[in-house]
Order: structure tokens, then sequence, then C-alpha cells
């Protein structure tokens, strides 16, 4: 004997109208048959028979409203009986289960929300997390940014023959930027791949090759080109490990120059650091100088997640201290104090924090000590060295190329609200581009941006200077 | 056998950068029983998935395989270790013919810890790195370019394996299959395209969405080979996913199979299914059913009478009504696996 249930014929439906039966006592139906038609607010449905057998009672009569979902409806017996009565019994309905098909755990997830093991987790290790120590009598060399990011890829395939690159004008035009300069030479043309200009494909493909355990780095010429392929880096990249139950680790580096130019307009100019930032399963970097570039992104590389690396084109030809010779490998998920004070704290990643260092020279002409704070890594976020520094000076401007709004500085300020509000002498400030699509007249252009001055300003604002 | 043009011979035509698949010789008898009980346990599956979710036992969306049985199963038979398979969001068949525990598959339709993703991926998100599974992607067209990449692999380390990737006519006009079609005959990677064309996409008909419905020429301006294969006979497919694996294999760059299918029932559970007649459904189902195909087979061949088959569903049978229990009783995971697979401590 088998139970025909009223079914839920979509995610929501707790009930529904029984408007026709298409059987009646006698019939024999064989599993596919339509056996009747439901209705819902939303359609109307056929019931099909999933067992076989002959229709022994029909136990809601046609247009019957408000029949609740699992409700015995009909009742079946014969031919299917035994195949049903099988060993290891199918779910047949039996009442108990079919009244309370959730286990009863659902009622003790809704109580006591699980704490977040990953901030948990980031308070430990993030406060540990330091630089490598420069062993004695390692040279320090003035490299551009550009180089630094070459030297490491070089360096990371060398390394690892699973490691290519691939992307736009990668290999034989030797990167639009000259990032991948000479890399085509050196490693040929099996690992470093020119693409066609086709962002959400060579996207996907990357993300692919990293399912089968290949170490792609994609570069995107910018990042505002790789809002074509957001869906790989995203839906594909990010969320893979956690929906495959922990069995596919795609480990994938995106990269390339990220925020504004100068002169290229609304399309061209835009920070993502907030957007990929908001997204778990993806790591986030955005240096600032040489060594951080070269330490983060072998970092990056050798992570085995996928990483987010945002660079940035005014940065690209800047020379700093890189150490000379050794394997430089920056920890990713740790700030960097980039200066120390008392007065107030500025917040800020990638060609902002140039900025920051120069405003805090500024401010430092008018008595105030900033502290200059470079995030590095957006996620994980070291919002632990921005809460202590804050405890330290009571004041806080964070600093971003993007928009303001669920921005990196949103997050920063809310963290400080979190962990030092009541240290905080002032409400935080935050510099980032005006809320408007990039403007390319100059006059505009300089008006839109954060700028030193803007900077300046607002530190003295928290100040009550 | 009522089945006129499309019988065991196989593909119907082809177009002209293919050689023909050629007539594929009579299946040995162990081999058609494999594939009819293979196909046979992905419908029974299918069946009890859709009782499962009509009491709501099974959340959210959940698209069955019932009618594309012959496809996954055919494909499958070809396939090395090592190849990879990838598909879609009806991927329940697929998962099962990779040989998949049914246990595992139905847990995670029902969202329980003994699934294979630990109840985290849901119907649309499945995975088997034992079984060369993929996924199981719940974006349209997103496994095209992800299997290309796996293709990418093989070709990266030269191991003669091949990606069979999934789509559907749905999927067919998605950006980035072109995308991934150009790729993959530039670099000539190992990968073959296997469409299969249900006749709908969702509730859109193959008519009202493409301006070329010979989905298998769609690789044309890519000079990809194509040939259209009927998704009903198993053997038919076998020939033509073998004959397409040969030639990725070989160093030869992707191949298209455009499997004529059919699927019985709605897009999802929750899909009332108005655009097609009832009487368009059964024709099929009386007329070109991919089990019954089997069946008559069986008996033209004298492999196996009515009681040999019936034995082979009680059996099957058995097998999903196990899976099911399991599926009920299975815990919910537990609490702290909220947190857990986000971020990998080591790579694989």
């Amino acid at each position: 004997m088998t139970d025909v249930l009223m079914p839920a014929l979509s995610p929501t439906m707790e009930e529904g109208t029984l408007a026709k039966w298409h059987v009646k006592v006698g019939d024999t139906v064989k599993s596919g048959d339509v056996i009747a038609e439901i209705e819902t607010d939303k359609a109307t449905m056929e019931v099909e028979a999933v067992d076989e057998g002959t229709v022994e009672a029909i136990l809601v009569p046609e247009g019957s409203e408000e029949v609740k979902v699992n409700t015995p409806i009909a009742r079946l017996s014969g031919e299917g009986e035994a195949a049903s009565k099988a060993p290891a019994a199918a779910p047949e309905p039996e009442p108990a289960p079919m009244e309370d098909p959730q286990p009863a755990s659902r009622a003790e997830a809704k109580g006591d929300p699980v704490r977040a093991p990953s901030e948990a987790a980031a308070a430990g290790p993030a406060v540990a997390l330091r630089d490598p120590d420069l062993p004695e009598g390692v040279k320090l060399v003035k490299v551009t940014v550009r180089d630094a990011l070459r030297d490491a890829m070089a360096e990371e395939m060398r390394r690892d023959p699973d490691v290519f690159l691939m992307g736009e004008e990668v290999a034989q035009y030797q990167g639009a930027y000259k990032v991948s300069r000479d890399l085509l030479q050196e490693f040929g043309d099996k690992r470093v791949i020119d693409t066609p200009i086709t962002e959400y494909g060579f996207a996907g493909l990357g993300v692919g090759s990293a399912m089968a355990g290949l170490k792609p780095i994609v570069e995107f010429m910018t990042f505002n080109f790789a809002m074509q392929a957001i869906d790989a880096i995203i839906n594909s990249a990010a969320k893979t490990l956690y929906m495959s139950g922990g069995q596919i680790k795609p480990s994938i580096v995106f990269r390339g120059p990220n925020g504004a130019a100068a002169r290229v307009g609304a399309q061209h100019s835009q920070d993502y650091a907030g957007w990929y930032g908001h997204v778990p399963g993806l790591k986030v970097i955005a240096p600032y100088d040489s060594a951080d570039a070269k330490g983060l992104l072998k970092a990056a590389i050798r992570d085995p997640n996928p990483v987010v690396f945002l660079e940035h084109e005014m940065l690209y030809g800047l020379e700093f201290d890189v150490p000379e010779d050794i394997d430089w490998v920056v920890p990713i998920g740790k700030a960097k104090v980039r200066r120390e004070g008392s007065g107030v704290t500025l917040v800020a990643y990638s060609r902002m924090v140039g900025f920051c260092l120069k405003a805090a020279e500024e401010l430092a002409a008018e008595g105030i000590e900033a502290e200059v704070i470079d995030l590095r890594t957006i996620r994980p976020m070291d919002w632990q060295t921005v809460v202590e520094s804050v405890k330290k000076t009571n004041r806080l401007v964070t600093v971003e190329e993007g928009w303001g709004p669920m921005g990196v500085g949103a997050e920063i300020c809310a963290k400080v609200v979190e962990h030092a509000f009541d240290y905080l002498d002032a409400p935080p400030a935050r510099v980032h581009q005006e809320d408007v699509p990039l403007p390319y007249a100059a006059n505009l252009e300089v008006l839109s941006m954060p700028s030193v001055d803007k900077i300046v300003k607002a530190a003295k604002a928290v100040s009550y200077k | 056998m009522a089945r006129g043009q499309t019988g065991t011979a196989g593909r119907r035509k082809a177009n002209g950068a293919a050689e023909p698949a050629g007539k594929p010789n009579a299946p040995d008898k162990k081999e058609l029983l494999k594939y009819y009980r293979d196909m046979l346990l992905i419908r029974r599956f299918e069946e009890r998935a859709g009782q499962l979710y009509g009491m709501g036992l099974i959340g959210g969306f959940c698209h069955l395989y019932i009618g594309q049985e012959a496809i996954a199963v055919g494909v499958q038979s070809v396939k090395t270790p090592g190849d990879q398979v990838i598909t879609g969001y009806r991927d329940h068949g697929h998962m099962l013919a990779c040989g998949m525990d049914p246990r595992e598959v139905m847990a995670e339709l029902t969202g329980r810890s003994g699934g294979s993703s630990k109840g985290k991926g849901g119907s649309m998100h499945m995975f088997s790195t034992e079984a060369d599974f993929y996924g199981g992607h719940g974006i349209v067209g997103a496994q095209v370019a992800l299997g290309t990449g796996l293709a990418l692999a093989n070709h990266y380390r030269c191991n003669g394996k091949v990606a069979f990737t999934y789509f559907g006519d749905g999927a067919a006009n998605q950006g980035q299959v072109y995308e991934s079609f150009n790729m993959a005959e530039i670099w000539r990677l190992p990968v073959v395209y296997v469409i299969e064309n249900n006749q709908y996409a969702m509730g859109t008909s193959i008519e009202r969405s493409s301006s070329e419905t010979h989905l298998y020429k769609r690789g044309v301006s890519f000079n990809i080979p194509g040939e259209e294969v009927d998704g009903m006979d198993v053997m038919a497919v076998k020939a033509a996913a073998q004959k397409a694996a040969d030639h990725a294999r070989a160093g030869k760059g992707p191949y298209i199979l455009e499997m004529k299918t059919y699927r019985y029932r709605g897009h999802s559970m929750s899909d009332p299914a108005k655009y097609r007649t009832r009487e368009e459904v059964d024709n099929v189902r009386k007329t070109r059913d991919p089990i019954d195909h089997v069946e008559e087979l069986l008996e033209e061949l004298g492999y196996a009478d009515a009681a040999a088959m019936k034995a082979v569903d009680a059996e099957v049978k058995r097998v999903v009504a196990d899976a099911a229990e399991f599926a009920r009783t299975s815990p919910e995971p537990d609490p702290s696996e909220l947190y857990t697979d986000v971020y990998s401590e080591a790579r694989a």
C-alpha cells in the first residue's frame, strides 16, 4: 500500500487546491502518468505518479482547497507494492517523518548563531604575521613596481612548473604595461599564453585549469575589463571550494592594474577593492611599493585559494627598495605601519598610501603627527592593526580610490566602531572618489579624485583643527 | 522496433566537416545490460528525487534528467580514467553515470552531511574528484569555459585526457560558449562538447531562441567539426562519443556533438510546463524513450526477457530506495561546518 501525498511543487509552496483528479478508484497507473492537477497561487501543475499500482482510494476529493503539502491524497496498491517493500524501505509515507521532514537541528541552528572562526582566526594569526626578517648582508636595490611584479612571476614560474601566465598581449607584445617583459623568452609559449580579447572566456578557462590542479596567473589588461569575467571569478572560483565540500581547490591569481590612471574616463578608471573584498572565498591584495608587490605576488601565487591582485598603473614606473637575491615572500593578511604617529590614523592601500605619506608630511608641518597604515591586503583585512592604532591616536581617516558607499573605508569604520568605539574622540572621516562616474575633463577629474589636500583637510577635521 | 530512421545506426546526418560515424557494431550482451541498468538507475533515481521534492525533503531547485539518460550513459562508456566530465545544473544523471554513490548524490539533494558536498552544494553543485566529475554548475554556460580549462590543463600536461563538457540548448546561446570554442580550436584543446538539445531552454523552445537551430553547426565559424546524434539511442551516442573522443585525444582539437533529446519533466520541479502540450511529451515517451529502446534491443538480440529486465528494475529500485533512506536519515551538517571550506589551508 502506498499513499500518494500532496506534493510541494515549488520551494515555497505550503498548500494548494486539488483541482482535478485524472484517475478514479480501480484505475491502474504507472510511473509518469498524470493523476491529478493542483493549483497554487502561481500556477496549475500536473501531478505524476511515481509508483505503479491500482488506485485503491481517493482521500481528498477534487475541488478541495488549502490542502497542506504532504497530506495523503490517494492510496495505491498492487503491482508496485513488491518493489516498494524492498529492503531498506523507501521513504514511503510513514507519518512521523512526513510531518516533520526537517531534522531538529534547524531549531538549534536558529537559536545559536555560530561564531565566524574566520574572524577569530584572523585575530590570531594576523597579529602573529610579520614580514620576514632580512638576513644580514642582504642588499636593498631600487626596482620599479613593474619589474618587481615581473620578477615575482619569473621566480615562481622557475620554482613551480604548474604556474603559467595567460592574458591579452602578455607574450609576444611583452605585456600591455610591460609587466610580463621577457617571460615569453624564458618560459616559452606554453607557459606564457597570449589570449584573444575574451575576458569571460579566458578567465573561465583559467579557473577550469585551476580546478584540474594547475596554478594560473590570469592577467587582465585592466580590472575594468574583468567586469566581463566577474562571474568566473566569483561564482566559479571563489565559491567552488565551499560548494564542493572542500574537494575542488582552484588556486589561481587574477591580476592587473586597478583604479584610475589619468584622463581615461569613467569606464577605464575604477577601484574594485570593495567589490572583490565583499566576497568570501577570495583573497584580495592591493600593494603599494615594490617590495610588497613582489613579496605579496609570490605569496598569492603560492596561496591555495583564488586571489585577486590589484595593481596600479600609476605606480608601475615608481622605484622602491627590494631585497636582492632572496626568496622574498610577504604574508597575505598583514597591514604595515608606514609611518608612526600619535595624532591621527590614516588608513589606505595601493596608490593612496603614497598620498597619505605626503599628507602626513604636511600635517607634521602643522603639528599633527599622523600614523599611516598600509592595509596591503583587503581580504582578509588586518583590522586589528587599525584598531590598535586608533586606540593610540583616537582619530581615524580612511582613504581609497573607490566610491564611498559600501566601500573599504566603510568596512574599516565599522570595525573600528565595533572594536574601539570608546577610544574615538571624533567621528571617523572617509576620503574617497566622489560619488560620480569618473569625469574626463581635467579639472573635474581632479575634483572627483582623492587628493593629498583632501586627506589633510579630513585629518584636520577629525583633529578639530 | 518503431523507431524508424533513428535506430541503432545512430546519427541521422553529419555536417561536411565531419566524417560519418559509421554503423556501430552490435553491442555485446554484458555491455548492453550495463547500459540498461545504468539508465534505469538514473530514471528511478530521478523519479524518487521528484517524490522527495514533493515531500519537502529536497529544497530549492531540482532539475530532473528523465528522458535524457542515454546521453550520460553512452558518453560515459567511452570515457577512460582521468578523462573529466563537467556539466550544468541538470547533473544527477551524469554523476550516477560517472559512478558516484547514489547515496551521496541523494543526500546532497536533501542537504545532509552524507552528501557529496557535505550538504553545502545542493542539487546544482556537486563534485567528485574521485569520479573525475567537476560539477555541477548553476550558472548557465559557465561550465563550458571551465570544461575548456580542464582541457587546457590536459594539453598543458600532455596527459592524453579528454574533457567531456556538457551543456544544453539554452546554454548554447551564451557568449562564453563561443569564446571557449575559439580558444579550444586555436590551441587544439582535447575537449568534446556534448550539447544536450532537449528542445526547451526552460520554457523557450529552440525555434524561439535560436536563429540556427542545428546546434552541431555552431562550431562552423571556429572550424570545429560537429554532428547531430540521436540522443535517445545509447548505442548511437556511444559511437559518436567514441569518434569525438578519438579526435580530441589525437590532438586534433575540440569536437561538437549535438544530442537530440527530450526532457519529460519540467525545467525544474516548479515548472508547470505550459509551453508544450501533454501530447507532445506523451508522443516522445511512447515512440522515442531511450530505455524502452534498450529493452527492445535486449529482447531482439535475445539478451534478456521481460523477467530478467524486471529483475534489473527491482535491483535498481532497491539501490534507489536505500539511497533515499540514507538521504532522509543522514543528519544535517554540523553547525561547525558553516565556516569550513571557505578557504583552503594547503594546496591540493
